[in-house]
């Protein structure tokens, strides 16, 4: 699978975790878009410092090919599914201690 | 100084949000074993996709800013990352929290006002 693809399925791995398994509801909450509209930005600053020393590079054949701050668009699918999978977690954890 | 670039920018996120630990009072390392098993999807799915990503060449690293120590199968800084990372996401939201009591988590003790 491209990344392009397998972005697709993370980010929908994450929503269906949230919403349907641990029900979670956090992309229903505004602490969470806040939460993630900081995120993001820093994202852009780190990930961009990666990808624009070419720590990491990346296949053109693997990616869509627009870029944000260097980086493939996907990053921006990979870090917001990594980021909803972990708080959806935290959250769930949170009510159970 | 060059190999430790990668390694370095981690550091960086950490030490940057343990400043919401310390001045905003989140408590998120306090509740460390709960953290611990919030990172251990991410964690997995993260290194498992990381390698897959590798092995099929869809992107690859620059030996020059990396440590060269290896970890599952990755550079090390590649691990640390689905750590790092997770975390800071963590006490981002948690900063929010503590910043905005009034916005709603889910996890809160008591039943939402309605």
């Amino acid at each position: 699978m491209s990344y392009t693809a397998l972005t697709g399925l993370g980010v929908l791995v994450a929503v269906g975790l949230d919403l349907l398994v641990l029900r979670t509801a956090l992309l229903r909450r505004r602490a969470f878009w806040v939460a993630y509209a900081i995120l993001a930005g820093f994202q852009l600053l780190v990930n961009g410092t990666l990808t624009g020393l070419r720590v990491v590079s990346y296949d053109r054949a693997a990616i869509l090919g627009p870029r944000l701050a260097f980086a493939p668009i996907e990053d921006l699918g990979f870090g917001f599914a990594l980021i909803l999978l972990t708080l959806s977690c935290w959250t769930y954890l949170g009510r159970r201690c | 100084m060059r190999h430790l670039t990668y390694l370095a920018l981690l550091a960086g996120c950490l030490l940057g949000t343990a400043l919401l630990e310390l001045l905003l009072h989140t408590g998120v390392y306090r509740r460390w074993r709960r953290l611990l098993v919030a990172l251990l999807p991410g964690l997995i799915l993260g290194v498992s996709w990381d390698r897959y990503a590798v092995s099929r060449h869809q992107w690859r690293f620059d030996r020059r800013y990396l440590t060269g120590w290896q970890l599952l199968g990755l550079p090390v800084e590649e691990v640390l990352f689905f750590l790092v990372i997770p975390i800071c996401a963590v006490l981002t939201l948690e900063a929010v929290r503590q910043t905005r009591p009034a916005w709603r988590v889910g996890d809160e003790p008591r039943p939402e006002p309605q």
